[in-house]
């Protein structure tokens, strides 16, 4: 979207909220965000079942106090009972308990890395914005360098080379953690670089920026206060769908093996030990992907709200 | 579309293949682990005969005559030589390749024949109850991880219908159009796993530029002329709007082989991306750093025919 500039929300607030002229509370950006968010049903239906994920994950094992690797072979390989809600693994292992475990991963994961790509991405981005000439054009260069690197083979290159040395640092999930999270994001941030490199050519031109240089802003205040959070709305759309892209990479890699260690149930690597069972327990297959599918998919939908609700030209 | 273009579009595919080069050599050098690491342990090796080897193979030299002596070697097709399979690194990649290169293709020709007629169709009729489905089964479609479809075509195909085998087979013995049938239905989960969540992004990108292509003045301009609806549609807006199409396809070139390698992995499928899964789990690390590289060589390969076709397709970017 470049050359696109979402002008502060505020300012254009006024006008599309005078259809209800009301003389209560002041309209903030925040609060017309969300009213617009609120249009996208499906955004709204999303964020819900988001909010229950979260909650169930952060809470599940104090409701649900099924150690995680409790072997029971008399009841391996069960479907669905009141005993095991979701079913049981090929040891026994209680299904619900491994996939709120691993609902901790996943989501941890795809949260750190969107972090890690949007700090980033806003740093690279700024710096070139703002940097016109050599120091942008190197910038620039680098970023479409990171576009054209196929993703996965490096990401699973990275992780087969460093693994065993994080896992001297940070010990055995603490150093797969740190790794996955610092390689997914570190592969993932060059569209928000495009973006804010993109928002901030135009926006650093503008007059208000120009005012505020004029009353001797420094470049930093110029940056942090002025021209950065007129710049934020694509970024945090592209944050959100980087949520999502995260949870499908770290369920990759634990699908092929090469993400945390087997022992630590992740919903991709649940799946992977179902796979070879699909015949006789398909449940097994199915409650992890399913949880994979329904995050990524309330975190789409919810990134597809946030663009309609932080795109100013968008009249609702 | 001129030559010049075409030559400086080449030239510009160096830097960036030396630029990948660069990082895939950085992460290896700087990966831990000592090739002589073994000889280390062992009593019998004394240190001086372990460094005088080091110093014979160039560990001890400046990263940059590494690198030089590394790229020097993979020009001349010396990619080294796989412990597991016990055969030269570019031999065994260019045995897999075929695969993997029909599998991608047939997948991005599924996808664009879904992609296309549905993409312009919502786009025809936007808010329509088609453009609505359309949209959520899209959403759907890109939200489905690859292997989680990949196993869910297994459970329906395979094990409920018994229709399609799930073990891709290279060792099929029938002979004549029973062996093409063979190899198509075996194709078909892999194929259609790929090609679906392809097809699925690219239906958005597809309404939107039709979308922004059929507002424009010569649509109008054609319509009142008295062309007929579909011949507009087909000749002046699809056209036009497949332009930035075609470089998205290409620009999604990486994530399609990142699906190609969860595919092949799932289905056993003997191409490049199950090669390099088993070469990582078998600590084959010239295995590993060829096929990251073919891997690389495609992504920018695919860049360049995007950006040769863009050109082709649009020709007010030539003389730029």
């Amino acid at each position: 979207m470049a050359g696109s500039t979402p002008a502060s929300l505020s300012a254009d607030a006024p006008r599309v909220g005078a259809a209800a002229p009301r003389k209560s509370r002041p309209v903030t950006p925040a609060r017309e965000a969300w009213r617009r968010f609120r249009r996208h049903r499906l955004a709204v239906a999303s964020g819900i079942v988001l909010i229950v994920m979260f909650a169930a994950v952060a809470l599940g094992p104090i409701i649900w106090p099924v150690p995680i690797n409790d072997i029971d072979f008399a009841a391996k390989l069960q479907g669905p009972s009141w005993a095991h809600p979701l079913g049981t693994d090929d040891l026994g292992q209680d299904l619900l308990a491994r996939l709120l475990y691993g609902g901790r991963i996943s989501l941890a994961v795809g949260l750190a890395a969107m972090v890690v790509a949007v700090v980033v991405g806003i740093l690279v981005g700024a710096l070139a914005g703002m940097s016109s000439g050599r120091v942008d054009a190197v910038l620039m260069w680098l970023t479409d360098l990171f576009l054209s690197l196929p993703q996965l083979p490096l990401l699973l290159l990275v992780i087969y080379l460093f693994r065993d040395t994080m896992k001297g640092i940070f010990g055995v999930e603490g150093g797969a953690f740190v790794l996955i999270v610092v390689v997914i994001g570190g592969l993932r941030w060059m569209p928000v670089a495009r973006l804010v490199r993109a928002q901030f050519l135009s926006l650093r031109e503008k007059e208000f920026v120009e005012a505020a240089r004029a009353l001797g802003a420094s470049k930093t205040r110029q940056v942090v206060q002025h021209i950065l959070p007129n710049a934020l709305g694509p970024v945090i759309v592209a944050g959100t769908i980087d949520v999502a892209a995260a949870i499908i990479a770290e369920s990759t890699l634990s699908f092929l093996g090469l993400g945390f260690p087997s022992d630590v149930p992740t919903w991709g690597s649940v799946l992977r030990d179902a796979k070879d069972y699909l015949d006789i327990a398909p449940h097994w297959a199915l409650f992890p992907g399913a949880a994979i599918f329904l995050a990524v998919l309330a975190i789409n939908f919810i990134g597809d709200g946030l663009r309609d609700a932080l795109d100013p030209r968008r009249v609702l | 579309m001129s030559r010049q273009y075409l030559i400086r579009r080449l030239l510009i595919a160096i830097p960036s293949l030396l630029g990948i080069s660069v990082v895939l050599f950085a992460v290896l050098a700087m990966a831990p682990g000592d090739p002589f690491e073994e000889l280390a342990t062992n009593p019998a090796v004394p240190p001086e005969v372990r460094m005088a080897l080091r110093a014979k193979f160039g560990l001890d030299d400046p990263i940059w005559t590494r690198y030089l002596h590394w790229l020097a070697a993979m020009l001349q097709g010396d990619w080294g030589f796989s412990f597991a399979s016990r055969m030269d690194v570019d031999k065994l990649i260019l045995q897999r390749l075929p695969v993997t290169l029909i599998v991608i293709g047939s997948s991005q020709i599924l996808a664009i024949l879904v992609a296309l007629p549905v993409g312009v169709l919502a786009a025809t009729r936007p808010y329509s109850v088609f453009d609505q489905i359309a949209n959520t089964l899209a959403f759907i479609g890109f939200s489905l991880p690859t292997f989680f479809t990949g196993l869910l075509l297994i459970l329906v195909f395979s094990i409920q219908l018994d229709w399609l085998p799930f073990v891709y087979r290279t060792d099929i013995e029938a002979k004549g159009w029973l062996f093409y049938w063979e190899h198509i239905k075996q194709s078909i989960m892999p194929v259609a796993v790929l090609g679906l969540f392809q097809g699925a992004s690219l239906v958005r990108y597809v309404r939107s530029s039709v979308l922004d292509v059929i507002r424009l003045d010569y649509v109008t301009t054609a319509r009142s002329k008295g062309i007929g609806e579909r011949k507009v549609i087909t000749k002046h807006v699809v056209r036009n709007a497949l332009i930035p199409v075609v470089t998205l396809v290409a620009l999604q070139m990486p994530i399609v082989f990142g699906g190609a390698i969860v595919t092949e992995q799932i289905f056993r499928v003997p191409g490049i991306g199950s090669l390099l899964i088993s070469a990582m789990l078998a600590n084959d690390t010239p295995v590993v750093m060829g096929v990251t590289f073919v891997f690389a060589c495609l992504v920018v390969l695919f860049n360049l025919i995007a950006d040769i076709l863009y050109g082709w397709l649009d020709p007010r970017i030539a003389f730029r």
